[in-house]
């Protein structure tokens, strides 16, 4: 019975539930004793026990339990958002769409760690170790919503909750095949989820399919009161159908592509494989234009951290908490409290931040960074008039080494080049796994339009379809382990 | 140096004003004052993680009339930023305000420009434990976030006021007209107006400014004017004896009067403005202002040119009516109820019935205008004198009532010319002090004072001032 709860994706898991073949309650038995037993260190918080008795197969979810990245507050239960400073954190409020999540019918299975405050892309500047990736417990997760991306990938949880701001949603699902969709900027409300970059930041599905990822998303939007940014999505979310691709045209930016940092051959040869699988489809794929793409890096590196120094300004020690006293002096428990508390990626970039924002730089480095940023937002809008699509490789390389780029921050950032642009559009893009190179999973980003999620899970479905992934494996390693 | 170099004080003012909003600028906590610590508080102006600010429509309503009231632009797209610095006051590491693009700009209140005018929230409460009653040395630091977030209009003038005197009077002006429009309760006791001060001086007949210093904690009227006039003492005293201005920021303490500047850490901050992320830009649509202005009542200063114009009233009876709300409608109803009566006979009757009151608002008493105006009538036609009217008027707001009655029944009538009997008493008055009648018969009139004395005891104020005047003339032969 366990194994036939494990081997089905949440979606039907949830039919199976509503027709009476399935225990909502044993489903959470199940995941929770995953969970519980999880030694990839996926996990911050594993509930205890499953919710009391609701009528879970009336819910739209039907009971099937959620994993939740740390980044989001649950009230009561801690959120730490990897890091220190929040080290037993209890919020007394619940993020907008975890409750959203819970109110469908998807109750809370457990935290997943993370990079510490989601600014990394390896799990590695998690405060409470790094996630191990479930292909091969030597290599990284991705980042930073490693530990949603592991648990889905291990079997261990159905379905969990990310954030992505640069890829940290897309980048991970890649790195551990499975399905991960940063939606449109604006699309779901951020309230209640712990801000890095207020401008980027955007909750997102990390699922076993496409399917699973457009049942989430369907709970997940909504014009939030509480969030002012957050917008009314034009579409109903419907489950995706589509067997072709006849009449999609996609467009593979070649620009950005050719990056100096070195382009794995065989995720060219992946890339290369999928474009043919698509064609075969009906698609059609050309080069498109994203003339100023290749700079969103570096524009993302000084918009993030501007945010950021202001968005983490509030771990002060002063309400809730580390705090380290300072002999009676603001200042040095100011100081002594963040430097205990912040680990070194968070300093990194609290003090880029505070530097592009600072008296004489403001313009040179985050004027600039922004008009460069309404600058990929015009190119994509162009670039959408002629392709319904735009391609890439979720990521230059597979997961790599634990360790291998923690050393080199401009190493690490490079990871992002093609999940980037996207943010800074604030369009939405989904990462589906497009096969193994030398036994690791790689993943195919498809970005759409602004509010395009519908046709984006469409054509995601098609060609998931046709590849025909199967991340089985991950599972069963995961279990002998 | 030239010690007798006469210097012009240049001073513009930088205020708050609290907004009276049901709830805070960015969450829907309730505004208070006084209640115990920390019980109007939510994750968002508290600032927990995740939390996220929306914008008070009410508070944007109300920075929209008052930029309307000043005569202002107002912007139809601004935007929020995050002005960054650290304090336990500032739950989340910045304060949202506007920077740039505020919601209103430009106008004008009295002779004073206006430059800017925008919206922002306040800090939470600090309460310091120790000897210093500052943070620095404190032994304990308590913060009542109650007043975290409360909305404030932060309204900030040209430096165009040129003494302590006209900074206090304008900002009176002002915050009648921020009472008036009913945005504030603009109490600088309880907070809810502040006002800071940048003063220069510069040499009579310069037009250049003058380094200026930037005066805090400026908490009262009179605290303003001595604030200001101590540091425009200090500033021409220091550029007289030969040194130079520093441009820093002083705190006014008002036991001592002393200025001291803030340690230059305290005032050394690169705020780091950058565009509030979370909210989006502030659009205000031409519905809006039209709401704005439609709930703007006439304005204090409105008020008070139509009195002097239409009614004639001297400029500071104007003014001192005008800037009382209630008492200026107050003195309308009375005219209204009052066809003929001079409006300046009703003015001038006003300060007596206020001190009689003992408040602005005279609706709140038991004395009503039809009252008032028939009270005034009857004193300016000489039915009754003055001091019977004020008679009337003590009996009016005792007990209410009709002046007409209450003259019947008191027997307040005047005594008129043709009066027999107040002859009689003029009589009596000269037979009972033949020195002062016999000084007033040598042609000092002052002398006559002790006989218009008795005449008045005599008759209980119900003798015609002038008409007493005449009959002893008259009756020493002058």
């Amino acid at each position: 019975m366990s194994q036939e709860i494990l081997d089905l994706t949440a979606a039907a898991l949830a039919a199976a539930i509503r027709a009476g073949e399935l225990d909502a309650r044993e489903v959470f038995e199940v995941y929770r004793g995953r969970a519980a037993a999880d030694d990839l260190n996926a996990y911050a918080w594993v509930a205890q026990a499953a919710p009391g008795p609701v009528a879970a197969a009336a819910q739209d979810l039907a009971g099937v339990p959620v994993a939740v990245k740390d980044l989001f507050c649950t009230e009561g239960i801690p959120s730490q958002a990897g890091s220190r400073i929040l080290e037993g954190y209890r919020p007394p409020y619940t993020a907008t769409v975890v409750q959203r999540l819970a109110d469908a019918g998807a109750p809370l299975l457990g935290k997943t760690n993370q990079d510490e405050f989601a600014m990394g892309s390896s799990n590695e500047t998690c405060a409470f170790g790094p996630v191990l990736n479930p292909w091969n417990r030597g290599r990284v997760p991705g980042g930073s919503s490693g530990g949603s991306a592991a648990a889905v990938a291990a079997g261990t949880a159905p379905w969990a909750l990310g954030t992505d701001t640069g890829g940290s949603i897309r980048q991970p699902a890649a790195f551990c095949g499975i399905v991960g969709l940063k939606p449109t900027y604006g699309s779901c409300s951020r309230y209640g989820m712990i801000a890095f970059a207020s401008s980027l930041d955007q909750a997102g599905p990390l699922t076993r399919d496409v399917t699973d990822a457009a049942l989430m998303l369907r709970q997940m939007v909504a014009k939030d009161p509480l969030d002012s940014t957050s917008l009314e999505h034009p579409d109903q979310i419907v489950l995706p159908s589509r067997a072709d691709l006849t009449g999609v045209r996609l467009g593979v930016p070649e620009n950005l592509l050719n990056v100096e940092s070195g382009f794995d051959p065989g995720i060219r040869r992946n890339f290369e494989a999928t474009l043919a699988a698509a064609e075969a489809l009906g698609a059609s794929v050309e080069t498109c234009q994203l003339p100023h793409a290749p700079h969103a890096l570096a524009a993302y590196y000084l918009i993030a951290p501007a945010e950021a120094s202001a968005n983490l300004a509030r771990f002060d020690g002063v309400r809730y908490g580390l705090r380290v006293n300072g002999d009676l002096d603001l200042d040095t428990m100011y100081s002594r409290t963040r430097a205990a508390g912040f680990g070194a990626e968070v300093k990194r970039r609290v003090m880029l931040g505070t530097y592009a924002l600072s008296s004489g730089y403001y313009d040179a480095y985050y004027g600039t960074a922004q008009r460069v940023r309404t600058k990929i937002a015009q190119d994509f809008a162009s670039a959408f008039k002629q392709f319904d699509f735009i391609v890439t490789p979720t990521a230059p390389s597979t997961a790599f080494e634990l360790g291998a780029k923690s050393a080199d921050p401009l190493a690490m950032y490079l990871n992002d080049v093609w999940t980037v642009p996207m943010s800074l559009a604030g369009v939405p893009a989904i990462s589906i796994p497009s096969g193994l190179v030398d036994g690791l999973p790689v993943g195919f980003q498809i970005a759409g339009p602004a509010f395009s999620e519908n046709q984006l899970l469409d054509a995601a479905f098609a060609l998931e379809q046709s590849i025909g992934f199967d991340g089985a494996p991950a599972r069963a390693e995961a279990s002998r382990g | 140096m030239n010690r007798e170099q006469a210097y012009e004080p240049v001073i513009g003012l930088e205020i708050h004003v609290q907004l009276k909003t049901r709830t805070k600028m960015f969450c829907g906590c309730e505004l208070s004052f006084g209640d115990e610590p920390n019980i109007h508080t939510c994750p968002r102006c508290l600032g927990l993680p995740g939390a996220l600010p929306v914008a008070n429509s009410q508070a944007v309503h109300f920075g929209i009339m008052i930029g309307l009231a000043l005569g202002c632009e107002i912007a139809p797209r601004s935007q929020f930023h995050r002005k960054n610095y650290f304090y336990p006051d500032l739950p989340k590491g910045y304060q949202i305000s506007q920077y740039d693009v505020p919601l209103c700009t430009g106008g004008r209140l009295g002779d004073v420009r206006i430059h800017r005018v925008h919206l922002e929230e306040d800090a939470a409460k600090l309460v310091h434990v120790g000897a210093s009653g500052r943070i620095h040395g404190a032994d304990r630091s308590y913060v009542d976030f109650n007043r975290g977030g409360t909305p404030l209009a932060e309204i900030v003038t040209e430096p165009d006021l040129r003494s302590a005197e006209e900074a206090r009077e304008w900002l009176n002006l002002l915050r009648t007209t921020m009472r008036a429009i009913g945005v504030s309760d603009v109490n600088m006791e309880e907070g809810s107006l502040r006002c800071d001060a940048n003063v220069s001086v510069r040499p009579v007949g310069s037009n250049e400014l003058g380094t200026k210093t930037e005066l805090k904690n400026m908490n009262s009227f009179r605290f303003l004017a001595h604030g200001v006039n101590a540091e425009i003492e200090r500033q021409v005293a220091l550029l007289r004896s030969g040194e130079q201005v520093l441009q820093e920021t002083l705190h006014f303490d008002p036991a001592s009067g002393r200025l001291t500047p803030l340690r230059s850490k305290e005032e050394a901050h690169d705020y780091r403005y950058f565009p509030e992320p979370d909210l989006v830009p502030l659009l205000a649509t031409d519905e809006m202002i039209a709401a704005a202005r439609a709930a703007l009542p006439e304005l204090p200063a409105a008020r008070a040119a139509r009195f002097e114009s239409e009614l004639g009233l001297p400029g500071d009876r104007a003014r001192d009516l005008a800037f009382r709300p209630d008492l200026a409608s107050f003195y309308e109803a009375t005219l209204a109820a009052a066809a003929g009566v001079d409006p300046i006979q009703v003015a001038n009757w006003i300060p007596q019935l206020v001190e009689r009151i003992g408040s602005d608002n005279p609706f709140e008493s038991s004395v009503s205008p039809d009252a008032f105006a028939s009270l005034v009538g009857l004193v300016v036609s000489k039915a009754i004198s003055r001091d019977a009217g004020r008679e009337v008027l003590r009996v009016l707001v005792d007990e209410g009532g009709d002046p007409a009655s209450v003259v019947e029944r008191e027997g307040l009538g005047s005594m008129s010319a043709d009066d027999s009997g107040l002859a009689e008493v003029v009589s009596a008055a000269i037979a009972s002090d033949p020195d002062a009648a016999e000084k007033v018969r040598g042609g000092n009139m002052k002398a006559a004072g002790p006989l218009i004395g008795y005449v008045m005891r005599e008759t209980k104020g119900r003798a015609d001032g002038g008409e007493v005047n005449r009959l002893i003339r008259e009756q020493l032969g002058l």
